[in-house]
């Protein structure tokens, strides 16, 4: 590395790590293939712990026997599944069903469309509007306007409720120093499993359907509210808090009145989270029940219908659109105080105009029925352009990729699987516990050789060792892509517009559409998953590498300059150095994202982690799916401590605070 | 009006009873199993349908193929109209031993589940489809991974097909490759097929793909029950799995064992039930190659069939 000749670090440079890993790991090697004992080749099964079964055993137990006397413990899950259905199915009611009883339909699409028109023109003016108006006409006119409003149904019980339970465990967390340890770890651990996981446990309690779908969804989205949360009461200014001791607030009025008022911009930022984990969440939700587009973007898919499957998907990044834009201008909403001066119907326009729309509309579609619902007729297909576009592509891109299917496959991917298969385990636990060792100190390598422990005892080592393999080709792969496109992006402005945006689309678009164009170009097998992880996982590298260039002070930059820094020597010796950490940071986000990409790339077919995740899920075999999903986990965990340790060092070295 | 998931409430009851239908014997909707493929979906709305006109309230509840049969036990869904021999069996011997799903009888209709080729490997392969030939040819479907062995496109493993047992049993100069989900193999036929590329994987009937793609099943040692649990039977006299799986499957109908007592209308619509491999698969081309929805279908279905479902509908 040449990151001292910067000339910028304060503290000592980290020796390099290389060669005594190299050494140490190469003896062990060398001394293994020679005794080469039975036990170093394969973790011996009378080692093995069946967690798995236990696991499973208890969820059978509770789902099936438990009980509290007067009710069951599935009295108790099927009560709050009930509980919650009961706003489910309000909103439905409002959104798509309509009140039959009452002799009400559903609201008019023009209704919604303008409503959020008027909203999104309140919090941000007309720009928004345009966005947000148009966003929802475009779910009518596409003609995805029912399976629209059942997602949107989803979205609107799951995000307060999410928020809500993000928002008690944050202030428990701000609260007792104990329970911060122990949800932060927690949370580390749930981001770190992919969603795919959360299905099994939720299926078991919960049984079947929208409810079930909602509640796995608000799980897996509820953490960054916590985070955003605990950070948001942290970062309330003391003399904030000095003044609400002082006028004499008890410490539950100091929780309402002061400090959640004043975090209020950060939890809205959580909440925005929440909408974007809910909506990315909507196609595997589907996987037990939920309906809505997700649901209708698989079945498309089974159908080979891959026009109506990416229509589906343009659909729920619309929406994702729409919602997030709202979500942060709202974050970003400062109310005009002065307004308070005025009477309500003054200060309260936004709200009475969106009522008044509303009734206008529903009263004009009575004699107008294409307000209400567009008829099949006036809605536009883009779905035959699809089709004949994958279609187009499978058959001409096909031979030019050949070198990639044969030649990739036979001399890189295949030898390379063989090699991970090979690999005795303490030689990879050497090698891992030396370089935990080497970057952090002892507390990095008992951890990462305590999370190898986990997956050896579980008896998942070989399927991990899959899972490894490909998310390893795939983040070097992302980095060696995804690095030059961030410096190019950081460079151009007009070219970071573009690469930004279609970062963005690649993130939002729902990651099982990639497979079919995948499979039709490289074949079932191991290349098409590496490329679809690949096209999923890239999009971390390029941002934080831009991320990271950009944040560069401008300080050294102009010192190098004046001290004659060519341009080549300015990104390689100056820029790179400095914006290390943050590319790091990017790395460990590639292979979080790789990781839980692989539960997906399991549909095309593979012997990895996610397809124990996969088969479990129909099994009923919830230990299983469960504990492979925390081996896939400790995997991403392994990864980050090392790296979160590296780039904390190496920020203070460089004199950058945290 | 398409029905979807209909929330009545009593009023509409009412509204309906007046229309002229049936009194319905309770209040609570009937949950309908849905899953991912066409004609199921049409069946499904097609029972609805006829459920409405018993007065019944109904929902659709879209499943696992696997899971599915637990929560119809459990009574968290009443009714699956096509339970298939070939890929459901297990789930639904392991359901039914619960004593919560009960076996609603057969259709008319048989299942087929097997390797397939489309129609232009006959020609590039002369003998096809005898199983004897595919093995010679085993080259045209070779790929960089399994070469100079011929890839077979298999079903998800867990779906307990045997097939590389087969390939050993028979001595075939082939590689099975696995997928994870269904719709994989539609991607690799639609691939192959565009380019007419050798392909050889595994396929079903009735199914929406006897409506865009023109093929055979490959023709294996007949089955025989003897076959699964004699290794003296067939070729090979030492293994089990040297034949073809049945060219004839059932294809059921399955429902909560609460129906009867809850919905006892239902439960006799239930059990009288049954569709032809014709008319399964005219219901899925409507969809499939007409391109109307599912709903639609349905509601086509009923219209053109009035003979047939009357005879299902009780007294």
């Amino acid at each position: 590395m040449s990151v001292r000749s910067a000339g910028l670090e304060e503290g000592k440079p980290v020796p390099s790590p290389a060669v005594p890993i190299a050494v140490g790991v190469a003896l062990l090697v060398v001394v293994l293939a020679i005794f080469n004992p039975a036990w170093s080749d394969r973790w011996p099964e009378s080692w093995e712990i069946p967690l798995a079964a236990w696991t499973t055993s208890a969820f059978q137990w509770l789902a099936n026997d438990l009980s509290f006397g007067l009710f069951t413990f599935r009295n108790l899950t099927r009560g709050i599944a009930w509980l919650l259905d009961r706003p489910f199915d309000l909103v439905e009611g409002v959104l798509f069903r309509g009140f039959r009883g009452l002799g009400l339909g559903p609201i008019p699409w023009l209704a919604l469309s303008l409503a959020l028109g008027i909203a999104g023109y309140r919090l941000g003016g007309t720009r928004l509007a345009m966005l947000a108006a148009l966003g929802v006409a475009y779910l009518a006119i596409f003609g995805v306007w029912k399976d629209s409003m059942r997602t949107l149904s989803l979205v609107a019980v799951t995000v307060p409720l999410a928020a809500l339970v993000g928002i008690g465990l944050g202030v428990l967390a701000t609260r007792k120093a104990r329970a911060e340890k122990i949800l932060q770890f927690l949370f580390d651990i749930m981001q770190a499993t992919p969603h795919l996981a959360y299905l099994g446990p939720v299926a078991a309690f919960f049984g079947f359907g929208s409810v079930p779908g909602m509640i796995a969804t608000a799980i897996f989205a509820m953490p960054p509210m916590a985070r955003c949360t605990i950070l948001g009461i942290r970062t309330v200014p003391d003399s904030v808090l000095e003044a609400g001791v002082m006028a004499g607030c008890s410490p539950r009025q100091l929780l309402w009145r002061v400090q959640l008022p004043a975090a209020k911009r950060t939890l809205l930022v959580g909440v925005n989270q929440v909408i974007m984990q809910t909506l990315a969440m909507a196609v595997i939700a589907s996987l037990i029940g939920a309906s809505g587009l997700g649901h209708k973007l698989l079945f498309s898919l089974q159908q080979l219908q891959l026009g109506k499957a990416i229509e589906s998907g343009v659909a729920i990044v619309i929406m994702a659109i729409v919602l997030d834009r709202l979500s942060q201008a709202w974050a970003k909403f400062t109310p005009n105080h002065l307004e308070e001066e005025k009477v309500w119907w003054q200060r309260h326009r936004a709200l009475l105009s969106v009522i008044g729309t509303v009734i206008v509309v529903s009263l004009l579609s009575m004699a107008l029925p294409f307000l209400a619902k567009l008829p099949k007729s006036l809605t536009i297909t883009t779905a035959p352009f699809w089709d004949g576009g994958i279609r187009w592509m499978s058959k001409n891109l096909f031979d030019y990729l050949e070198f990639l299917r044969d030649d990739f496959t036979l001399h890189v991917l295949i030898p390379l699987r063989n090699f991970f298969l090979w690999l005795p385990w303490p030689a990879l636990a050497g090698f891992v516990g030396i370089l935990a060792w080497r970057i952090g100190g002892t507390k990095p390598m008992l951890i990462s050789l305590g999370l190898l422990l986990f997956i050896l005892v579980t008896g998942f080592w070989v399927p991990a060792m899959m899972t490894l393999y490909l998310t390893s080709l795939a983040a070097v792969i992302c980095m060696g892509l995804g690095v030059p496109i961030g410096i190019w992006s950081a460079r151009s402005p007009s070219a970071s517009k573009v690469i930004l945006t279609i970062c963005d689309t690649l993130q939002t678009f729902p990651s099982f559409i990639y497979l079919i164009p995948v499979i039709m170009l490289f074949r079932v097998g191991d290349l098409a998953s590496l490329v679809a992880i690949i096209g999923y996982a890239m999009v971390p590298a390029i941002r934080y590498t831009n991320l990271g260039l950009s944040r560069v002070p401008p300080s050294v930059v102009e010192a190098a300059r004046a001290s004659g820094t060519a341009k080549r020597q300015m990104l390689f010796k100056v820029k790179l150095p400095m914006a290390m950490p943050e590319i790091m940071l990017g790395l460990n986000q590639t292979i979080v994202l790789a990781l839980s990409m692989t539960a997906i790339t399991a549909l095309i077919g593979s012997r990895d982690l996610g397809q124990q995740i996969l088969k479990a899920l129909p099994d009923l075999d919830t230990g299983r799916g469960l504990l492979a999903g925390l081996c896939i986990a400790a995997i991403g965990l392994i990864a980050s401590q090392m790296i979160e340790s590296w780039v904390k060092q190496r920020k203070k070295q460089l004199g950058l605070s945290g | 009006m398409k029905r979807v998931t209909t929330g009545l409430c009593a009023a509409a009851l009412t509204a309906m009873g007046a229309a002229g239908t049936a009194q319905a014997d309770s209040d609570e909707p009937i949950l309908i199993t849905m899953n991912n493929w066409t004609s199921q979906n049409v069946l499904a709305y097609v029972t609805g349908d006829l459920l409405a006109k018993l007065g019944y309230e109904v929902e659709y509840v879209p499943s696992d193929t696997q899971l599915q049969f637990q929560a119809i036990a459990d009574g968290d869904m009443h009714f699956q109209v096509e339970v298939w021999e070939g890929s459901m069996l297990n789930a639904f011997e392991k359901a039914k031993a619960t004593g919560g799903l009960v076996d609603m009888g057969d259709h008319d209709a048989v299942t087929r589940e097997d390797w397939w080729v489309p129609a232009y490997m006959v020609e590039k392969c002369p003998g096809l489809p005898d199983w004897k030939a595919l093995d010679r040819c085993a080259e045209l479907f070779a790929t960089a991974e399994t070469s100079p062995k011929g890839r077979f496109v298999g079903p998800p493993a867990d779906w307990g097909k045997h097939y590389s047992e087969r390939i050993e049993s028979l001595g075939m100069n082939f590689e099975e490759v696995p997928v994870g989900q269904a719709a994989t193999l539609w991607a690799e036929l639609q691939a192959a097929y565009d380019r007419e590329e050798g392909v050889v994987l595994f396929n079903w009937t009735p199914n929406f793909i006897e409506a865009k793609f023109d093929g055979v099943f490959v023709e294996f040692p007949e089955y025989e029950a003897a076959c699964l649990s004699d290794p003296a039977w067939g070729i090979n006299k030492e293994m089990l799995y040297d034949c073809g799986a049945p060219a004839s499957g059932w294809l059921k109908k399955a429902a909560w064992a609460g129906v009867e007592e809850d919905f006892p209308k239902a439960w006799e619509l239930f059990g009288k039930m049954n569709f032809t491999n014709a008319q399964i698969a005219a219901a899925a081309a409507m969809v499939d190659v007409e391109g109307i929805s599912p709903e639609e279908a349905a509601q086509k279905w009923i219209g053109e069939n009035e003979a047939v479902w009357s005879a299902w509908l009780p007294k």
